[in-house]
């Protein structure tokens, strides 16, 4: 079980708002991604379902039952934080245990949770350990272990994999989503990278300065964003907006287009620009096109092996089915 | 060469330090000496400094003369009680201070920091009075109280700086791990927290050692602790020498061994965390 | 940052802490009050009646007064003098490359250690004293008269016991703050082709400017209040009767409770304008 639900729940210190009144619905077994630029309040909100911070208004259901008072313990769920928040005096073994023990559990059933959840979690062999004598990323899977041992109804999950290089950040990632689908347990996930909540969620939940500013799955938010700032936060790299002469053709204030969706050509095509910077990654091209008509550098991405270089003549043909319509409040048409 | 105009300085500097060092402790070393002089040798002219007959007659004279060893138990229950005492009722206030701060905490410290700066002496004789009503003249658990109060806003301080650097994440994972404030204070605060609270017992104790005002204004013959002891060797004992020394070098032989523990704790608990 | 339960439990747990001082400051504090306007003589019929500032009057008026504030203004000053600027240059030169930095911090440290009786017995009988002290000897070694320390010198042999127990502090607290400062600026001044005495003006002096002034503010709150060196030497004679050593002769040597009480009142406010000082710093600090 996990069905968490929030109701007009909204935050504020003092006489500053972070969060304005806010609903929102996790489903049972949802891997749910709140994404925003920091200071959006996505960690805020994430406190308040964990019970961390009171709410100023509204109300907080967890599996039907109003949680909005209960404290942090009571709730039934588990956390990872950013810091992994591992106790430094405890091996990784007490660390683990550490819920149990405060649940009253009996040893037996503390000894074999433990050793199931590092067994998942390829702790076995550290669980005599400190905290203070293991890499990163193995801090990160004791932190995943203490909250998986107490069988939570919702995991959550803050930030939990900014504290850890590229490389590992890539694998850790993918341990979270095969946990997930193991588990099917209810998970809240809050980044700020978007590439981390188009590949793990099943809903991605956009915030921007406490307010939602759209939910829905990936694709839908890659396919359909609701305003441009969806439209420029969700992608990598990021929509080209153009204005002026080249959006009224489309009875819009802004179009948008992403870089896949224009077909590059040194002969000919709808733009024509000058090659600014090239990024060749082997497997794909990232061109920076100055065009007259445009102040920001247009983004195209091409195949791994176009031989253009800075300073050349470029053609740009954008796909027009792919193109997105805003308004001049910014709104999506059609 | 720059290797051994550097070897030169380091060598000035070694000679420099080490002079003035050994003159700033040559009290405390003479006076160790003294001790194990006979009476005569103490004060001989001129002085004499190693080549001396050592002897430790004056430490058991010291004794059996003037109880030393009641004294020592008053000094250590009066510094070691208070200390305790204030540790168990400051760790709940500094955990407030430090994980829920709110707009006044600031004030309430510098409050606190400006109760141990009344001048003890413009209260002295209300406590005084009080303490002949309550009956706690000369008595251990009378100064256990006041060095109790004395130092309570240094231990609230100590500890208050040491909890802050404990990253409130970790207290909170605790509570998420269903923890009770009970727990998290006993199971996961405190024993992260075991060296401030370790540095923080051991200068509070040190300070409630040497305290004295107000263990020679509120004691006599029967909880005095051992800076009352020395007090009553003014004179005429005081002129002997080798005995003093003696009676001077058990009183503060403890405290000098704890105290070089303590000296890098010592900055902070006194300047109230300013200079680290 | 917290919920209202923490809030609370917080609240709850400050309780004993806070009631305590509370109690410590202002019991005490409402009674020198009260006494303070009484003519209160315990040994002498008691409770005499209201008799307003007659007691602060009679206080500083007093021919005692002005001498016991000259020599606190002495000792004070003094002491402050000698242990900053030697602490400055003690921990200078502490900073310094050198073999058994160690022991020779401890070394320097211990006088902070040795409880104020001890300090104020060994140096008055065992250095001071015109017969047998050791400073005798080695005036009478360079063909000198033995002066009578404590008698000739009465103020100079106070602030001398004193700074040697505080020269210990202030020098380890100014080493810290030393020790605190980037070793990149100093390095970078001497490629800028600096001299040491212009480092130490322009950049060691600078740094050290916070923790001067708190090694100044703390010392003279403790220094204010210095009781046992006074008791155990001269008690209060030749001179060196502080104001702190003054009220308490007043209170429980002539016990003159009333007058003792106005003096301690002086004494309050005189220490809480010092103390204000300290606390804006410390109250600056706690912010960052």
């Amino acid at each position: 079980m996990g069905h968490i639900v929030l109701e007009n729940v909204e935050k504020s210190f003092g006489e500053v708002t972070v969060i304005p009144p806010l609903n929102l619905e996790m489903e049972d077994g949802e891997f749910v991604v709140f994404v925003g630029p920091s200071g959006c309040g996505k960690s805020t909100l994430l406190r308040l379902i964990a019970g961390l911070e009171d709410v100023t208004g509204g109300t907080i259901r967890i599996d039907g039952q109003d949680a909005t008072a209960v404290p942090p313990a009571k709730r039934g769920l588990a956390m990872v934080f950013q810091s992994y928040a591992l106790y430094p005096h405890m091996t990784v073994r007490k660390n683990i245990t550490f819920p149990l023990r405060m649940a009253k559990l009996d040893q037996a059933e503390q000894k074999r949770r433990v050793e199931q959840a590092a067994a998942v979690l390829n702790l076995t062999e550290y669980l005599d350990r400190r905290p203070g004598q293991l890499s990163g990323g193995q801090r990160q899977r004791v932190a995943i272990g203490r909250a998986i041992v107490r069988e939570p109804s919702a995991f959550l999950f803050d930030e939990p994999l900014s504290n850890l290089d590229a490389a590992l950040r890539v694998g850790m990632r993918l341990e979270i989503s095969e946990l997930h689908e193991r588990l099917k347990t209810t998970m809240i996930y809050v980044t700020h990278d978007q590439v981390e909540a188009m590949t793990m969620a099943d809903k991605i939940v956009v915030l921007q300065a406490g307010r939602i500013e759209q939910v829905g799955s990936p694709l839908e938010l890659y396919r359909t964003p609701r305003n441009r700032f969806v439209a420029g936060f969700i992608g990598s790299p990021k929509m080209n907006f153009l204005e002026g002469p080249e959006a009224r053709k489309h009875d819009a204030q802004t179009i948008g287009i992403r870089p896949e969706h224009i077909t590059p050509s040194s002969s000919e095509g709808t733009w024509k620009g000058r090659v600014g910077v090239a990024e060749h990654l082997g497997s794909d091209t990232f061109f920076h096109v100055h065009m007259e008509e445009c102040a920001e550098p247009v983004t195209v991405r091409s195949g791994g092996e176009v031989d253009m270089h800075h300073g050349d003549t470029i053609y740009l043909t954008p796909d027009v089915e792919q193109i997105h319509r805003f308004d001049d409040q910014g709104l999506r048409i059609g | 060469m720059a290797r051994a105009v550097k070897n030169k300085q380091k060598i000035i500097n070694t000679v420099a330090a080490w002079g003035i060092g050994l003159l700033i402790f040559f009290p405390v070393l003479w006076t160790i000496l003294t001790s194990f002089k006979t009476e005569a040798q103490a004060i001989a002219d001129p002085p004499v400094f190693l080549f001396f007959d050592w002897t430790l007659e004056n430490y058991a004279i010291v004794q059996e003369r003037s109880d030393y060893m009641r004294y020592l138990w008053n000094s250590v229950i009066i510094a070691g009680v208070s200390t305790l005492v204030g540790i168990v009722v400051a760790v709940p206030a500094a955990w407030s201070m430090a994980f829920v701060p709110s707009k006044r905490t600031k004030d309430v410290l510098l409050w606190m920091l400006s109760t141990k700066m009344l001048p003890a002496v413009g209260v002295l004789y209300p406590i005084y009075l009080i303490f002949i009503q309550l009956g706690l003249l000369d008595t251990r658990t009378g100064l256990v109280i006041v060095m109790m109060l004395i130092n309570l806003p240094i231990i609230v301080w100590m500890l208050y700086t040491y909890f802050r650097e404990i990253p409130g994440e970790i207290l909170e994972a605790a509570r998420m791990d269903g923890a009770s404030l009970r727990d998290e204070i006993l199971y996961v605060l405190t024993p992260m927290a075991v060296p401030g609270i370790a540095s923080t017992i051991l200068l509070n104790f040190i300070l409630a050692w040497n305290e004295a005002f107000w263990t020679l204004n509120l004691t006599a013959a029967k909880a005095g602790p051992l800076t009352a002891f020395i007090a009553s060797y003014s004179s005429p004992e005081g002129l002997f020498y080798a005995k003093l020394s003696a009676a001077s070098t058990m009183a503060i032989a403890p405290i000098l061994i704890l105290g070089w523990f303590s000296q890098k704790q010592l900055v902070r608990g006194l300047t109230f965390g300013a200079v680290k | 940052m917290a919920t209202l339960h923490a809030r609370s439990a917080a609240r709850l747990m400050m309780a004993p802490a806070v009631v305590l001082l509370l109690g410590w400051m202002l019991v005490p504090l409402v009674m020198t009050l009260y006494f303070s306007f009484k003519r209160y003589l315990p040994l002498r019929g008691g409770d005499l009646g209201w008799t307003g500032f007659d007691n602060y009057v009679r206080f500083v008026t007093s021919s005692s007064f002005w001498p016991s504030v000259q020599a606190t203004l002495i000792i004070v000053g003094g002491v402050l003098l000698i242990t900053v600027v030697l602490g400055v240059l003690l921990a200078l030169l502490l900073d310094q490359p050198m073999w058994g930095q160690g022991i020779v911090r401890i070394l320097v440290i211990a006088p902070f250690f040795v409880m104020p009786t001890v300090s104020a017995l060994v140096w008055k009988n065992m250095f001071m004293d015109p017969v047998n002290g050791l400073f005798a000897h080695l005036w009478k070694f360079f063909g000198l008269a033995p002066l009578e320390w404590l008698s000739q010198a009465s103020l100079f042999s106070i602030i001398l016991i004193v700074s040697w127990q505080w020269l210990p502090f202030a020098t380890l607290i100014l080493l810290t703050a030393i020790q605190s400062l980037d070793r990149e600026q100093l390095e970078a001044g001497e490629i800028d082709g600096a001299p040491p005495l212009a480092r130490f003006r322009h950049i060691i002096l600078p740094h050290l400017g916070q923790a001067i002034t708190i090694v100044i503010l703390i010392q003279t709150i403790f220094l204010l209040s210095i009781f046992a060196e006074i008791f155990v030497t001269t008690q209060g004679s030749f001179g060196t009767r502080t104001l702190t050593y003054l009220i308490f002769q007043r209170v429980l040597e002539s016990q003159n409770v009333g007058l003792g009480s106005a003096g301690g009142v002086y004494a309050i406010i005189l220490a809480n304008i010092v103390a204000l000082f300290l606390m804006r710093i410390v109250g600056k600090n706690l912010d960052t």
